[in-house]
């Protein structure tokens, strides 16, 4: 698929990145004229998966998250977020709704949002070497092209 | 403030506002939960009217909330939550948890 653009950023997990980098990735995503629905699943999933590297990955510490956000053919934003944590045990338990090992205040639904709210979501994991995950979403045009 | 405490009678509503993410849910928690101990309400509202954004650490702060009330057999309503953050209500399952009513 040909990318029409590309961009990368770099944070350390800390909290106040969670609406950051949301924030940069919809900006971003702006480009391919989503509707507001669109921005916000965009949002919520960015927000889900930095959330995942700061209260999972490196959960005693601080570490870089990466974010690249790429523009394909035909109108479609491709994300993905990656770490140098401590990585995913078990990705399919994971990944099941309401399945968290952060306690009682965390819902287990990262994944779960992250899935229903983009088309497609893949995670690839290894134990201490850190966790990439990427998520595809097709945007709708408002306003077609050359109209 | 990111949440506003409103005691009448019985009742607990909290005004919630702006974005709840991991970062600033904590705060809003501790808020709620400070109203809950003082007041013991029967019934607690969590207005999400002025809500602009929210991932499933909003959903956390809601089941967690629930559990608290239960203990004392307290209710649990939700109000205002627009079509954004009702997506994310409905992913949940938080219409078995808490009464939902429309903005």
């Amino acid at each position: 698929m040909q990318v029409n653009n590309k961009f990368t950023m770099t944070v350390l997990s800390r909290s106040a990145n969670e609406s950051f980098a949301r924030a940069c990735v919809s900006a971003f995503a702006a480009q391919l004229d989503p509707t507001l629905d669109e921005i916000s699943d965009i949002k919520t999933a960015v927000s889900e998966a930095v959330t995942n590297c700061i209260v999972h990955a490196y959960k005693n510490k601080i570490g870089n998250i990466y974010i690249t956000a790429e523009l394909l053919e035909p109108n479609i934003i491709r994300i993905k977020i990656r770490d140098r944590g401590c990585g995913i045990e078990n990705i399919e338990k994971a990944m099941e709704p309401l399945f968290t090992t952060a306690g009682g205040e965390r819902a287990g639904l990262g994944f779960a949002v992250m899935q229903s709210f983009m088309d497609a979501v893949s995670v690839k994991s290894a134990p201490q070497k850190g966790t990439t995950v990427t998520m595809s979403k097709k945007i709708s045009r408002r306003f077609k092209l050359n109209a | 403030m990111s949440v506003e405490i409103n005691v009448t009678g019985e009742v607990v509503t909290a005004y919630l506002s702006g974005e709840i993410d991991h970062h600033n849910a904590k705060e809003m928690r501790e808020s709620i939960d400070n109203a809950i101990e003082l007041n013991m309400p029967t019934l607690l509202v969590l207005d999400f009217k002025n809500v602009s954004f929210m991932d499933s650490s909003g959903i956390g702060l809601v089941m967690g909330r629930y559990r608290n009330l239960a203990k004392s057999g307290a209710e649990l309503h939700i109000t205002g939550a627009e079509a954004g953050i009702g997506k994310m209500l409905k992913l949940a399952g938080i219409e078995k948890l808490a009464k939902l009513e429309g903005r």
